[in-house]
């Protein structure tokens, strides 16, 4: 770590590899675009090497470098006008839709019976603004005020964004049950 | 004024679910929880889902060329 933060080259190639898994896959999960994982991994490590002499061992290296890379990634996404409020409004169903549109019979719950591809694939699938917030908090494990500090929103948009992508993973789901278990 | 929360319908509790989850309200304590199984089991299928995503998306790795670009970018940086 000293080497590199006093400019060595092999000693940051070698952080690179130690770390390129870890950050490329945190990349991919909340961006869901392999071309576009890439470059922002590219640009995490060109900021950790921009930055890494500011790195003062407060925390864990990996955290540190873990909150660079989602910082990277949300700047990218509000590049792209990622907003929540928006995506939220955008989320309101449609009169076609209807609001009980996902209601739970308990003949057709979902528990032990997860395909993981599927639920991938459905994750993948989400608006940017839920996948994010599902990334962050049900597989990375941030909490809902450390979401909303990254995300420069209120803890209770944090839990309700989390709870409306759950509920479009589910439908996207129900929509895989096999044809005798569909309403 | 709202009706009685117990008096609400599947769909309208459903719906509401996501501001009460937001104002941190404690749901499996709601009276409708405690008397509807349609909807225990609606919640039991998000906290499934949850569950799952703990399971999700194992490490990959980066392709071989992407610290080329890194070393790349880096030398024309400086």
């Amino acid at each position: 770590m000293a080497r590199a933060q006093a400019g060595d080259h092999q000693a940051f190639a070698q952080l690179y590899s130690l770390h390129k898994r870890r950050i490329y896959s945190l990349c991919l999960r909340m961006v869901g675009n392999i071309a576009e994982a890439e470059d922002l991994t590219q640009e995490a490590f060109l900021q950790l090497h921009r930055k890494i002499a500011t790195f003062r061992g407060d925390s864990a290296f990996s955290t540190w470098l873990h909150r660079l890379a989602i910082n990277v990634v949300l700047m990218q996404l509000r590049k792209k006008g990622l907003s929540l409020i928006s995506l939220d409004e955008a989320m309101e169903p449609t009169p076609e839709e209807g609001p009980g549109r996902s209601f739970g019979a308990p003949d057709l719950t979902l528990t032990g019976a997860i395909d993981r591809l599927a639920l991938e694939r459905a994750v993948a699938d989400l608006p940017a603004g839920y996948r994010l917030i599902f990334i962050l908090h049900d597989v990375e494990g941030f909490e809902h005020n450390e979401i909303a500090s990254m995300l420069d929103c209120s803890i209770g948009n944090s839990k309700s964004q989390l709870h409306k992508a759950r509920l479009k993973l589910r439908d996207a789901l129900r929509k895989h049950l096999p044809q005798e278990a569909q309403p | 004024m709202n009706p009685a929360p117990d008096h609400l319908s599947c769909a309208e509790f459903q719906a509401r679910l996501a501001e009460m989850i937001g104002s941190g309200a404690n749901v499996a304590a709601h009276p409708h929880i405690q008397q509807c199984e349609l909807c225990r089991a609606f919640l039991a299928d998000l906290e499934a889902i949850a569950q799952a995503a703990r399971e999700l998306f194992p490490a990959v790795e980066p392709p071989d060329d992407l610290w080329e670009n890194i070393e790349t970018a880096i030398k024309k940086g400086k």
